[in-house]
């Protein structure tokens, strides 16, 4: 299943932890994350705030350096690169950001942030054929061409998030991180911008890797899924899989928390999580979730369970869920 | 005055008076809560959801006001009531929790003692040691760990979950009447939010009080709520029981809301989209706030503003179109709804008048959203 | 800035949004001029007094240096309209073109504070560490050594001259710049369009200048307008001691300090001076106030 498939790519055992400023004491954001992102689809990673997702999506693409493991990116191991030997790479991935109200410079048109990206690798030769590619850039995400000169604060959410993406675009990169981009956007808006995240990944042969936290968005968008929990790995599955039969016990509650717009559905057996997450300061010693899963014994107190595969899917937990 | 309501508003209108013109952020909203029921206000940000209930609570600041308007409490007029007697009865009988705890709360006093102060401002008569094991007490219905302990904590020694919680059991100290919960889970995870909203229904179930919840995820609605108003551009545009509501959906915007959701199980290739944005409130257009994205708009609707009208048994809508394909024109009367809001439009149509120039890019850019997922749309 | 008003600007933010207007630079001015008429009315004597320092030699009824000895000490006529100091020079021509001076000393050393300041600023905030540290120690030093006394042992050293005072009073301004503009990279570095900048590969200079300063310039304006007042102050002072401005040029500083000795007899020789030096510092503290209630809510002094 996965042979056929061309990795674009690939991390092996990453870590990435923060000094909190006190000695032997470290904040572990990223712990030992090994997947595979294909060429031309769509993972998601899903995980509640604090879970690294955001931090290990800016790991893989150096914009975060790792603290150990590493990244092959088309077969080089870019986690050992330094910024110099990583700029021609640089341009290969983008970044879509979650806040729209914050991720342009309030004090540039919009002419001058999509043109950014292409001044800043010389594509075009004159101002004048700079511009040009940015109209066209524009008329591609839905914006209309008279509006070059506006500043950020004269649009809406939908539309500066879609000014972000043109920006994101504009280098003809190969793989995009999505960073929770319709998470601060209102549900008749969010729809507009899904709907051309996918159209723009079919038009210029994209590979997404889509961060968010609700998973009936992920849903929608994401061809596999990689569940996370406190910095670990707990599941990555092809997405009818996984809302058809999650494997971890975590996957299992966060599906079962979403919120259904359907009262019929109201009564429904709800799995509802206690506890709270464990600090990233103090791991526990065994599995990351044991203190909040309801199967936990005694085996995952003591030992951490490895990522594992169970067909095509793979899992971290040592009592995967049967169905 | 319904004996059964706990609050019931009438024709409020709140504007905001800026320099561009007159903002009518709520435009003629009448609301009824009754008691001990759960009741949803859903609208996307700027439909005034939040300057509703602020104005119930006397949150205003300048440059918004409330015009005019009735909200009575307990058959209790409380609009235009002077701000020490209106924080007297909102802190005892109405208690409010916000999207945000962490801004709520006071960083430097412990969270105990905030909770503490809380009663003790209430209730005069109370000890402090007393106070002090009712906080506990309070601390432990809402499902905080360790409550005894948790008394001496700072907020930011809490996590976003039990910070909303300590929110919680502030505001169901004094034993309200009345809870308004402005977003209250929408900044937190979703096993949280599960954690919190099933915490809301155990509480409203134990104490009968009434619940106001604005939020704007429908999911929630349809988990939590009892009776839904869908609120849009400052007016409500939708309003029936919950289960009516999602069953026979009768406004184009409330259809097109529950429609963009992405859902787990569905596997089009496409969302359905409401083309278009939310309008800016200093140039509505006229008629229908709803018309230049609504797919069933016509001439009429472009003309004049529809009245709220009931289409079955406590189920009415703001719309000249049923979609329900009933003829409506006969259930106008009947439904006895007065006309709000026409001296409003006039009001921001004086100040639009200034704003011409900007107003014509304002129109070019509903243009330009509309033919931009004009495509969209016929790809469905 | 208490918890109450943090609230109310988030909730005014909040209401923006709602109402999904934001206002410009130049709208924010118009703003201010409408609300703050004591900063609208400073701007415009400001104005008055540039002009009047540029068009010095042609509205001057006499020239700067021309005494007529006759007229002697004299009080306030027609013809001399502040009267005349003890070599019968026409104080209001004086004034003129110590005017001149005087708003030159306020406006370019600030500048240049500024220049100096921003560089500083800029450097320590984004890079941060040793080079942080080494840049802000310098300021702290710069900071808690009274500025006049530097200022005069500079010119001690450099000796007194027109130039070297420029250059004394230059020194003294760039180490509060310098931390306005370090804390604001600070953030402004953590935001998310800097970060889009970074992930794009632009460089560290562009990111600085394209973007980081820029979004800068709200907090500059106030803290340059806020600074004039204070050149001027230590300008007065030092040329008032005899060690700034040279005679015969004129400064207010030096009219006063020559008026001193006639301060009993002929007071008018120093209160003109010293009422206008107090109307410009008030001017520019009064629309330094008022553009920072425009354009900063958030920056405190």
């Amino acid at each position: 299943m996965t042979n056929d498939k061309n990795v674009l790519l690939s991390a092996e055992h990453l870590y990435k932890s923060y000094d909190t400023g006190k000695k032997d004491k470290q904040i572990h954001a990223v712990s030992d994350v090994s997947l595979e992102i294909y060429k031309g689809e769509t993972l998601a990673l899903v995980g509640e705030s604090g879970c690294g997702k955001s931090t290990l999506g800016r790991t893989l693409i150096h914009m975060l350096p790792a603290s150990s493991g590493s990244i092959y990116y088309d077969g080089k191991d870019i986690a050992s690169m330094t910024d110099k030997e990583f700029r021609p790479y640089r341009r290969k991935m983008q970044m879509i950001f979650q806040d729209p109200y914050a991720s342009l410079d309030p004090r540039m048109t919009v002419r001058d942030i999509i043109a950014e990206p292409i001044e800043t690798y010389k594509l075009c030769k004159s101002r004048e054929e700079t511009t040009e590619m940015v109209l066209r850039l524009m008329d591609a995400v839905g914006i209309p061409g008279e509006f070059l000169q506006r500043y950020p604060h004269q649009f809406s959410g939908g539309q500066r998030q879609r000014i972000g993406i043109a920006r994101a675009i504009a280098l003809s990169p190969e793989l995009i991180i999505c960073d929770e981009p319709v998470s601060a956007l209102d549900v008749s808006v969010q729809s507009q911008v899904l709907n051309l995240l996918k159209d723009i990944q079919k038009i210029y042969d994209l590979t997404y890797l889509f961060i968010g936290h609700d998973l009936s968005v992920i849903n929608f968008v994401a061809d596999r899924v990689c569940v996370m929990f406190l910095g670990f790995v707990c599941e990555i599955s092809k997405k009818e899989e996984l809302y058809e039969s999650p494997l971890h016990p975590y996957t299992e509650f966060l599906l079962d928390a979403i919120p259904l717009a359907d009262p019929h559905r109201r009564k429904r057996e709800r799995k509802v999580l206690t506890g709270e997450i464990p600090s990233p300061v103090d791991l526990p010693k065994g599995c990351a979730f044991c203190t909040r899963c309801p199967y936990a014994t005694e085996e995952c107190r003591t030992t951490r369970p490895e990522l594992h595969s169970i067909g095509d899917r793979q899992v971290a937990c040592h009592h995967p869920l049967q169905n | 005055m319904d004996n059964n309501n706990i609050l019931e508003i009438r024709g409020l209108k709140s504007y905001f008076f800026t320099e561009k013109g007159t903002a009518p952020a709520v435009d003629g909203v009448d609301i009824d809560i009754p008691k001990g029921q759960i009741v949803g206000l859903v609208g996307e940000s700027g439909c005034g959801k939040s300057m509703t209930v602020r104005s119930v609570m006397g949150l205003l600041k300048y440059p918004g006001r409330v015009v005019e308007g009735s909200i009575l409490f307990d058959g209790e007029e409380i609009a235009g009531l002077p701000e020490n007697k209106l924080r007297d009865i909102c802190g005892r009988d109405i208690s409010m929790i916000f999207q945000e705890p962490m801004t709520s709360l006071n960083p430097v006093v412990k969270v105990g003692k905030q909770v503490r102060e809380t009663l003790l401002v209430h209730n005069r008569g109370i000890s402090k040691t007393e106070a002090k094991a009712q906080v506990i007490e309070m601390f432990r219905k809402v499902g905080i760990p360790e409550p005894e302990k948790r008394y001496d904590s700072y907020p930011h020694q809490l996590s976003g979950g039990l910070r909303q919680r300590v929110m919680i059991a502030m505001a169901m100290i004094c034993k309200p009447k009345l809870l308004i919960a402005d977003e209250p889970t929408t900044a937190l995870d979703v096993t949280i939010e599960a954690q919190i909203l099933r915490l809301m229904k155990e509480l409203r179930d134990e104490t009968g009080m009434s619940v106001l919840l604005i939020t704007h995820n429908l999911g929630v609605v349809a988990e939590l709520c009892d009776y839904v108003y869908v609120m849009y551009a400052g007016k409500i545009v939708e309003q029936a029981e919950t289960f009516e509501l999602f069953d026979h959906t009768a406004h184009p915007y409330t259809k097109g809301l529950l429609s963009s959701i992405p859902r787990i199980g569905q596997t089009e290739e496409r969302l359905h989209t409401i083309p278009g944005v939310v309008p800016n409130l200093l140039h509505l257009p006229k008629g229908c706030a709803f018309c230049n994205r609504c797919e069933l708009a016509d001439k009429g609707c472009k003309g004049s503003s529809p009245e709220l009208i009931e289409i079955s048994p406590g189920h009415m809508i703001r719309c000249f179109k049923n979609a329900a394909g009933e003829a409506v024109a006969s259930d106008a009367s009947s439904a006895g709804v007065k006309a709000p809001g026409t001296g409003a439009s006039d009001k921001a149509a004086s100040g639009e008048a200034k704003k011409s120039e900007s107003e014509a890019a304002e129109a070019k850019a509903e243009a330009f959203d509309k033919a931009g997922h004009a495509g969209e749309e016929g790809a469905l | 800035m208490s918890s109450q008003d943090m609230k109310d600007i988030k909730l005014n933010d909040e209401l923006q949004l709602e109402i999904g207007e934001r206002d410009g630079i130049r709208d924010k001015l118009k703003k201010m001029c409408r609300q703050n008429h004591l900063a609208a009315i400073s701007a415009i004597v400001i104005l008055i007094i540039i002009l009047m320092a540029v068009f010095a030699p042609v509205i001057a009824p006499y020239g700067e240096t021309e005494a007529i000895l006759i007229d002697r000490l004299q009080g306030p006529s027609m013809k001399h309209l502040l009267g005349t100091d003890e070599l019968g020079r026409d104080l209001f021509s004086r004034m003129l073109y110590g005017s001149r001076l005087s708003i030159a000393i306020g406006i370019l050393p600030s500048l240049i504070s500024l220049v100096i300041g921003v560089a500083a600023g800029l450097t320590a905030g984004y890079f941060g560490g040793k080079i942080d540290y080494v840049i802000m120690r310098i300021a702290d030093v710069m900071l808690s050594i009274p500025s006049l006394l530097l200022a005069m042992v500079v010119m001690y050293t450099l000796g007194t001259s027109t130039v070297n005072l420029f250059v004394a009073l230059s020194m003294t301004g760039w180490s509060s710049v310098a931390r306005v503009v370090r804390s604001q990279t600070l953030s402004i570095k953590e935001s998310e369009y800097v970060e889009a900048a970074r992930s794009i590969g632009v460089s560290r200079f562009k990111i600085m200048t394209r973007h980081i300063l820029p979004n800068c310039i709200p907090s500059l304006i106030v803290l340059f307008t806020l600074n004039v007042p204070s050149a001027i102050l230590s300008e007065s002072s030092l040329s008032f001691l005899g060690i700034g401005v040279r005679v015969p040029q004129a400064s207010w500083g030096l009219i006063v300090n020559q008026g001193r000795q006639f301060l009993f007899t002929q007071p008018w020789l120093c209160m003109a001076p010293c009422v206008a030096i107090m109307i410009v510092v008030l001017a520019f503290n009064f629309l330094g106030d008022g553009l920072r209630d425009v354009l900063d809510p958030y920056m405190q002094r």
